[in-house]
């Protein structure tokens, strides 16, 4: 099978090699354009049919290959098989020489219709109920959304703002939390910690005082909207409070999960290389601030402030940079003073 | 990334629209997929084919349309397509760029019979 239009368009036919004849595809065309093919194909139990359908390519692409497929199709035409390819270019399928089928498949192209005919049957049959097109439109993480605007409701409600702290394993989140908790004296706040296994972190949190809830996501990645909406029920928030929820450590997969937090702080520490932001850029376009922790340790380490920064800046114009030590207590009260300040406006709504 | 998490949020909205619409196989599911949605196609799909089993759309074609990314650009001010985060600006050359499309993970239609 052709990789770039996915044309069977060679006859199979049993027992012999479905060897496919070099070919050339030339697609240089503008968004939009619809162009027009016939595929036919013919298979060796002598089944004969052939597809118009229309693509409308929202890209150009060129692609000439002479390639062989090994392909020995034996078996009863008679499928209802789905798979799909979702490819750029130049990629090489294997197929199993065993396998019964000549599947149904689909390219990334942006297509307008349809096209009906390469579907599981290819054919409509009387009496058979035609297939229906039905407008979906959801977004695949709307269950989420749900959740996380009831946390969000949840939140305005008490005048208590949220952050969601996302970094890698190791950046010093929880020893960040403590010496902020620690900092932060009276005010009211609460802790949701997530990791895979353990209690470890709750534990650290409890030992200052502070009211906190363990989540072990087991094999999960990430923290999710009725995670934390689970989480805040046993918590006791108390109003115009800090939420501090402490993602597992990942740069990637926490990205995409809104939990109802006010804003995403994404802690990076000087030990992991400036160039950290540039190769996990989703978390730090997704963030409103970024702490640099651990800068006390930036001479030992040989680290550039000014590279990490510019890295930050580069991924996402709009950040905010604030450089940290945990450990020192250096650059923590700017820290603090900005959680205030973006407590005062939300429990103050004349202000925002 | 999460592409379990995401193909078990497809099969909840297919098993939702089962119940509403009253089909029973699912042919086709388009799906659209922004650039900087951070989705492994090649991941989703192979997780989709798991997920669904037991669901109407055990068996369905997967097909993944792509969304462009687009970005302001910090310089010109524009709003502009680019095909990676770190793109410069197509129009100026500007570095500073803040993506403001592309993160689409939607779907957008099926063929049910």
């Amino acid at each position: 099978m052709c990789t770039v239009c996915g044309c069977g368009d060679t006859p199979k036919i049993e027992g012999q090699d479905g060897k496919m004849a070099p070919h050339t595809h030339s697609h240089p065309h503008d968004a939009g354009h619809v162009h027009h093919h016939t595929h036919e194909h013919t298979h060796g139990d002598g089944h004969h049919h052939s597809h118009p359908h229309e693509h409308g390519h929202t890209h150009g692409h060129s692609h000439a290959h002479g390639h062989d497929h090994e392909h020995t199709h034996d078996h009863d035409h008679d499928h209802s098989h789905g798979h799909s390819h979702a490819h750029d270019h130049g990629h090489s399928h294997s197929h199993n020489p065993l396998h019964p089928h000549h599947p149904p498949h689909s390219h990334s192209h942006a297509q307008p219709l349809l096209h009906f005919g390469a579907g599981a049957a290819g054919v409509s049959v009387a009496g058979m109920s035609q297939a229906r097109l039905i407008e979906v439109e959801t977004d695949i993480l709307a269950k989420n959304a749900v959740y996380a605007q009831g946390n969000r409701r949840v939140l305005r409600a008490m005048g208590s703002y949220a952050v969601n702290l996302v970094s890698s394993p190791g950046s010093g989140k929880t020893t960040l939390l403590c010496k902020t908790i620690e900092a932060l004296g009276d005010t009211p706040l609460a802790v949701i910690e997530g990791d895979q296994q353990t209690s470890n972190d709750a534990d650290r949190i409890r030992a200052t005082g502070a009211q906190a809830i363990q989540i072990n996501t087991g094999k999960g990645c990430h923290l999710d909207g009725n995670m934390v909406g689970q989480a805040m029920d046993q918590l006791r928030l108390q109003p115009n409070s800090f939420l501090f929820i402490e993602n597992v450590g990942n740069l990637v997969c926490p990205a995409a999960f809104d939990l109802g937090e006010d804003a995403k702080v994404a802690i990076l520490s000087i030990t992991e290389g400036e160039d950290k932001p540039l190769k996990y850029p989703d978390m730090f376009t997704a963030a409103r601030l970024a702490i640099l922790n651990k800068v006390d340790l930036a001479q030992a380490c040989g680290a550039d402030l000014d590279a990490y920064e510019a890295n930050l800046k580069r991924v996402n114009p709009a950040i905010e940079i604030l450089r940290v030590s945990a450990r020192t207590g250096e650059g923590m009260t700017a820290w603090l003073d900005w959680l205030q300040a973006q407590r005062i406006v939300k429990s103050s709504p004349q202000l925002a | 990334m999460h592409e379990m998490s995401l193909a078990e949020g497809m099969r909840e909205i297919v098993l939702e629209q089962a119940q509403r619409h009253g089909f029973s196989q699912v042919r086709i599911l388009r799906v659209e997929i922004g650039r900087f949605a951070g989705v492994e196609k090649e991941a989703l799909a192979f997780c989709f084919d798991v997920v669904m089993r037991g669901s109407p759309a055990e068996g369905a074609v997967l097909e993944m349309i792509d969304l462009p990314g687009r970005a302001q650009c910090f310089d010109c001010l524009q709003d502009v397509v680019i095909a990676d985060r770190l793109d410069p600006c197509p129009l100026c050359g500007g570095s500073r760029l803040l993506p403001v499309g592309g993160d689409e993970m939607r779907i957008k239609d099926m063929e049910v019979s």
